[in-house]
């Protein structure tokens, strides 16, 4: 197909990580910089790859030149409104986090807290083994 | 008239969602949302019969063709599981009526049924999507939905449960975007029916990743044992109706895209390992899990993920028996499920405790609701006369039929899966549902922070949808005959897909 422009490869590589990053960290607010990051990123994928930017894709009869591909278009345009919708309510949900709890710390693992507990008081409780590394804080596991 | 058909179930529950927004009384609200799903389910069992008699019915949306437009295919896969969902979705909102969910408060009310008729919009577009972004939107449009519900009125327990849940998922969709994108620019479409052909032609490298990152894509959501660690952190804290819903439906949407995008797009004719190796480890860890919990709706969420795995069993087969095997435990998952969730709701309200230890000092439930959590309970670990023990045969059938290796390992972990399953229900038995006897057998393990008891409500609506559950369950065990039939033949549809893509791109021009 079409060769892939270097710098918006670079760009949507950069998003990606600087998300994924930001995603693994402990403060919900730095989570939802992550996920905003990380919807930019995919956003800009999806336009680069339409290929080479062109023409305004509207057909008015005589023109005959290589208009950019729509398609794209239309599916970045709905992957903006949704990620941007997403996107306020886990806003409005980190900020009602904050306002319950009184901090915008990810908790530990129910399972985790568990077995912690369960170990201070020194007793044998056997706990489920696969969840007592599934933390609640990875985004991406 | 039967053109528009496919249509009906995506627009019939938006609509209805938008009317509910205008200030209605509150019974008017309940009354719409009701028929509404009733007039749907109609439509839909309308579309199962049209579907197997003539085939895929296909809707091109504003007369656009297949890979331009945005394309509504109901086969037979599609049509089953859509019947069985909203039967399963209207009898949840029954028996959320009952409960009185969320509506002390007018507001809450009138978001839950929008919410909740937005997520059925989802689920019905998920199952009816032709192209992988409509898929994308449809998922969006069903977890959009279920952030909300699982959110609603939520206390701070609640709330850091559903932001774990929140965020997983939109993760896990952002890498579902970027698939898209990825499989655009390799390809040049997104439509499901173009796409199999076409990816073919790539390179196997590029082939096998974009497989693999779809796995890993609906793995997520489908809740797969590596990538299962939100859900049963964040369903339990639903009440036991929003539980049910969620438990029944967003899993076997992700299953269902499974069994279509894999069957679709990367057909393959041997055992597919590395998914038979996920569907073991998800089957033996996640009862693991289950009988390791002492609350009982974690308890139930640790069995759901475990029985995803077999569902997968037949997937990773990737014959015609394996696929009937899938298909059949699906329809059976997604009833059983609900049933039972919906009997540990009445369960609960009445001890006042999700806590198994301490449900033995609470008194006897009652021999109605005793009796709607055992049967779903027996079906679910595959005793005899019940629906589990028919689709758990079928797939066991199609295990020895295949004979590999792996197909016997799959055979062996699903059975000692069915049997974990059985203790597991058990404990609940002696735990809860035992007019007082001490609990003999281990001592459940002390709970710290048990969540507060869900409000108790013993309305006769709430037995009413347990019952109907219930009964729909022994339903699916009379009548598994002519099931199994169709199950095959829409398995036969999965593995031989030309007539999925003749119908959706014409004739003549696949």
């Amino acid at each position: 197909m079409n060769s892939v422009d270097v710098t918006m490869a670079l760009v949507v590589g950069g998003l990606f990580t600087a998300g994924f990053h930001l995603m693994l960290q402990r403060s919900l607010m730095r989570i939802v910089f992550g996920f905003i990051l990380l919807g930019h990123g995919t956003n800009l994928l999806l336009l680069v790859v339409g290929g080479s930017p062109g023409r305004p894709p509207v057909l008015d009869g005589e023109e005959t030149a290589p208009t950019a591909d729509p398609l794209p278009q239309a599916m970045a345009l709905t992957a903006i409104v949704i990620t941007f919708g997403l996107t306020v309510f886990l806003v409005a949900l980190a900020y009602r986090s904050w306002r319950l709890s009184g901090h915008d710390e990810v908790r530990d693992d129910v399972e985790d807290r568990r077995i912690g507990t369960a170990r201070e008081r020194a007793r044998n409780e056997p706990g489920p083994e696969h969840d007592a590394h599934g933390t609640t804080n990875g985004g991406n596991r | 008239m039967t053109g528009a058909l496919p249509a009906l179930p995506v627009l019939l529950p938006v609509l209805g969602a938008g009317l509910v927004l205008f200030p209605l009384p509150h019974a008017v609200v309940r009354a719409l949302s009701t028929g509404v799903l009733t007039v749907v389910l109609v439509c839909e069992a309308a579309l199962l019969v049209l579907a197997d008699s003539r085939g895929p019915q296909v809707l091109h949306v504003g007369g656009w063709p297949a890979p331009l437009g945005v394309t509504l295919v109901a086969d037979r896969l599609s049509a089953l599981l859509l019947t069985v969902s909203t039967l399963v979705a209207l009898a949840v909102l029954v028996f959320a009526i009952g409960q009185g969910t969320a509506e002390e408060r007018p507001r809450a009310a009138v978001v839950f049924h929008l919410a909740y008729l937005l997520l059925v919009t989802g689920v019905s577009l998920a199952f009816l999507s032709g192209d992988l972004f409509n898929l994308f939107v449809a998922f969006e449009v069903m977890l959009a939905a279920s952030y909300v519900l699982i959110t609603l009125d939520a206390d701070e327990s609640r709330t850091s449960a559903g932001m774990t849940y929140t965020i997983v998922s939109l993760t896990s969709s952002l890498l579902f975007l970027s698939l898209i994108a990825l499989v655009y620019a390799a390809t040049g479409t997104v439509t499901l029916a173009q796409l199999g052909p076409r990816l073919a032609e790539l390179p196997d490298g590029l082939n096998g990743a974009f497989a693999l990152l779809l796995l890993s894509v609906l793995g997520i959501k489908t809740a797969i044992i590596p990538m299962h660690f939100w859900l049963p952190d964040s369903y339990p804290t639903a009440p036991s109706p929003i539980t049910a819903v969620f438990a029944a439906l967003l899993t076997k949407v992700g299953v269902y895209a499974l069994l279509r995008t894999q069957t679709l797009l990367f057909p393959r004719t041997d055992v597919w390992t590395l998914l038979a190796c996920a569907a073991i480890i998800t089957m033996i860890v996640g009862i693991l899990g289950a009988i390791a919990q002492d609350d009982l709706n974690r308890l139930l969420s640790f069995t759901l993920v475990s029985h995803i795995g077999y569902m997968l069993f037949g997937l990773a087969l990737f014959d015609t028996r394996g696929l009937t095997g899938s298909i059949l435990y699906v329809v059976h998952h997604i009833v059983v499920q609900a049933a039972l969730f919906l009997a540990a709701g009445l369960v609960v309200g009445r001890a006042g405790t999700a806590a198994l230890h301490r449900m033995t000092r609470r008194p006897y439930p009652g021999v109605l609701v005793v009796a709607l959590f055992a049967v779903p309970a027996m079906s679910l670990s595959g005793i005899p006369p019940f629906s589990g023990f028919i689709a758990k045969l079928a797939l066991l059938q199609a295990g020895a039929a295949q004979g590999g290796p792996a197909a016997y390992a799959l055979a062996a972990s699903a059975l000692l899966t069915s049997l974990l399953t059985l203790y597991a229900m058990t404990r609940v038995w002696t735990a809860a549902l035992t007019a007082r006897a001490p609990a003999h057998g281990e001592e459940p393990p002390p709970e710290p922070d048990t969540p507060t008891a869900r409000t108790s409500g013993t309305g006769r609506l709430m037995l009413a949808a347990a019952a109907g559950m219930t009964v729909t369950g022994l339903a699916i065990a009379v009548w598994a005959g002519p099931l199994a039939d169709l199950g095959t033949r829409a398995a036969e549809d999965l593995l031989h897909p030309q007539a999925y893509r003749s119908a959706v791109l014409g004739e003549g021009n696949r």
